[in-house]
């Protein structure tokens, strides 16, 4: 059984890879097999983690497990043509809960939180230090403060990027373009480590051809 | 109680020792170096053994803007915590429940002066007290008056956060009234979103469909929320251009919501029999079960337009890079950082972070969300004010030690704690 499971994992990591050639009836089961398993695998997560395990197994001490349910079953009216309307009202919920949320932490820490980390001493290495900073701690500096306060003019929406405004807005790109280039070289990496992973399972497990 | 007694001088110790030696010793009990006596305390000494102060100072208090569920415990270390060479070990926090007795239920280490007790509740009564560890045992403090924890209606410590969170709400009210007014409001252009109505029309005239894909969280993202806000208005330019648009989803609420939003949209182009269920499909919540299943689809069908908004993760470049292959025209968008940049290499057009949220305020042109999007430009006025001058005012005041810059740095960064 243990064999057979490590054939079908190296026959159906080669398949998803065989898309790199082009579309062929191989990536297509692939394909298939990983949905259709995934897909069942989630049904299942979901039926015993919150229906059984947190509904049935808590809904005695819990009454607000009710609302849940309650707004479960009204989603489930849409399968009914006459009353599928119903299944707005849960949708609605969610929508509006959801955009409460997260408006107060969005706003203490996209606003609040990073406001107050640049509000820092452009000559200094900390707070009372006076000046004695040195030039790389001085171009830190300066690179946060200028950094996010043009990065803040781009995503202004209420003028229009022209004259100093534009220039301003201008650096800010150029700040935030630098970002994701250095975003961009560190995610490749991790990414790699992703197919380093199949590489290992196809040539140590399965092969055995490294220990 | 067990406890160390450790007034006594060491002259009264051996004559505790030989006294009750003997004493035990007449009662028939073996007595060798050393002797336990039970009063009220449990005594055991050594006249080898150094003693250790206890802790001093002892306080109580409830823990503040919670919901009655901490008390804090403040003291002065041990004196012979506070010189060199000390044969403190550390805090042992005893406490006792509506009278009863005491129990151990933290260790703490040399020099720790406070701790908080988050295991409590409103409906019970404490009492503390700290024993000082010593290699030779405890030495208990005195014991704190009692406390019942209680909860706080309001939490003080994130007043701030409220100011702010009322001035961009009036500002956004004010903002949508105005717009409620008829007076225009301006918005300036997002490029991404101004090719919509292109690569709509790039799909129609080539005959060949527009694949919506909404990132692969759920509604509890607002980043999907924005897509699907905009898929409001990519689904009215569809049917108006009586084009197809596939739209595979990765959670089942959002297949609901999403065919909710184009059947609206059919609704309101005047043609409600052009939507189709199948438009919405829920492939799996698995990511790269997902991401197979998308891939493969783009290059069966071939879409003329690719929509990638909302939030995304490793799979971003791998379905931005088969839309590229496949000769889309691709519109990405989604407040993840780190995938941003694969977006803005793979793609046509690229709505970075706050432009997403924008691009439905910017589309719908509705009041409400105009008003919105106003409301939030005063928030980032006012985080652009705040930091020159608190740049100014931190940087000058450390130069030249400016009394009254220190105090508007101290007021800027109390403003903006968030609590």
């Amino acid at each position: 059984m243990e064999h057979f499971a490590l054939w079908l994992g190296a026959f159906l990591t080669l398949g998803i890879l065989s898309f790199l050639y082009k579309d062929n009836p191989w990536y297509k089961l692939s394909e298939a097999i990983f949905v259709g398993i995934s897909a069942g695998f989630w049904v299942v997560t979901l039926f015993w983690d919150n229906l059984v395990g947190k509904f049935w197994d808590g809904w005695q001490d819990e009454p607000m497990l009710w609302v849940g349910m309650a707004l479960g079953i009204l989603m489930i009216m849409r399968l009914v043509p006459k009353i599928g309307w119903i299944s707005r009202w849960p949708l609605a919920f969610i929508v509006g809960s959801t955009a409460g949320l997260w408006l107060m932490n969005f706003l203490a820490s996209n606003i609040m939180v990073q406001t107050q980390a640049t509000i820092m001493p452009l000559l200094s290495s900390a707070f009372g230090q006076g000046f004695d900073a040195g030039l790389g701690a001085i171009i830190s500096n300066l690179v946060i403060v200028i950094g996010t306060f043009t990065g803040l003019v781009y995503f202004f929406f209420s003028k229009e990027h022209t004259g100093a405004f534009g220039g301003t807005a201008r650096v800010g790109i150029f700040f935030i373009m630098i970002t994701f280039g250095a975003s961009f070289g560190y995610t490749v990496m991790s990414r790699m480590s992703l197919l380093i992973g199949r590489i290992d399972f196809l040539l140590g497990d399965w092969l055995g051809m490294i220990g | 109680m067990s406890v160390r007694q450790p007034t006594l001088s060491p002259r009264s110790i051996v004559s505790i020792t030989l006294t009750l030696g003997i004493l035990f010793a007449a009662s028939g009990l073996q007595v060798f170096g050393q002797t336990e006596l039970t009063l009220d305390t449990t005594l055991i000494v050594d006249s080898a053994v150094v003693e250790a102060a206890p802790v001093t100072s002892l306080l109580v208090e409830d823990g503040v803007y919670d919901n009655g569920d901490s008390v804090r415990l403040f003291w002065v270390p041990s004196i012979d915590d506070q010189i060199a060479g000390s044969i403190v070990d550390g805090y042992r926090v005893y406490r006792s429940v509506n009278g009863g007795q005491a129990a151990p239920i933290s260790d703490l280490l040399p020099g720790v002066a406070s701790f908080t007790d988050k295991n409590v509740d409103k409906d019970s009564t404490y009492t503390y007290y700290i024993a000082t560890l010593t290699e030779s045992g405890e030495y208990p403090s005195v014991v704190t008056r009692e406390i019942s924890p209680q909860p706080e209606w309001f939490n003080f410590a994130r007043l701030s956060l409220l100011i702010m969170a009322l001035i961009i709400a009036g500002a956004v009210i004010f903002y949508v009234e105005t717009a409620k007014r008829g007076k225009k409001l301006f918005v300036r252009k997002i490029a991404g979103l101004e090719a919509i109505d292109e690569a709509v029309g790039r799909a129609t005239e080539m005959g060949r469909p527009v694949l919506f894909i909404p990132g692969i969280h759920d509604m509890d993202d607002v980043q999907t929320l924005a897509a699907l806000t905009i898929l409001g208005r990519v689904s009215r330019t569809i049917a108006d251009y009586d084009s197809k648009i596939f739209m595979p989803v990765a959670r089942s609420l959002v297949m609901t919501a999403a065919r909710e939003t184009i059947k609206a949209s059919y609704q309101a182009a005047g043609r409600p029999d052009g939507y189709s269920d199948e438009m919405v499909n829920y492939v799996t919540d698995e990511q790269f079960g997902y991401v197979a299943a998308v891939d493969g689809l783009m290059v069966r069908e071939k879409p003329a337009t690719v929509f990638l908004l909302g939030a995304f993760f490793a799979e971003s470049l791998i379905l931005a890079e088969t839309g590229n292959s496949v000769g889309a025209i691709q519109i990405a968008g989604t407040a993840r950082p780190a995938q941003l940049p694969f977006f803005i290499a793979a793609c046509d057009f690229t709505l970075i972070g706050e432009e997403l949220f924008a691009a439905s305020a910017y589309l719908s042109g509705e009041p409400r969300m105009l008003g919105s999007l106003k409301g939030q430009d005063v928030g980032k006025a006012i985080a652009m004010v705040a930091i020159l001058a608190g740049m100014v005012a931190v940087t000058t005041s450390e130069a030249w030690g400016l009394e009254y810059m220190k105090d508007l740095h101290r007021w800027l960064m109390s403003m903006f704690a968030a609590g």
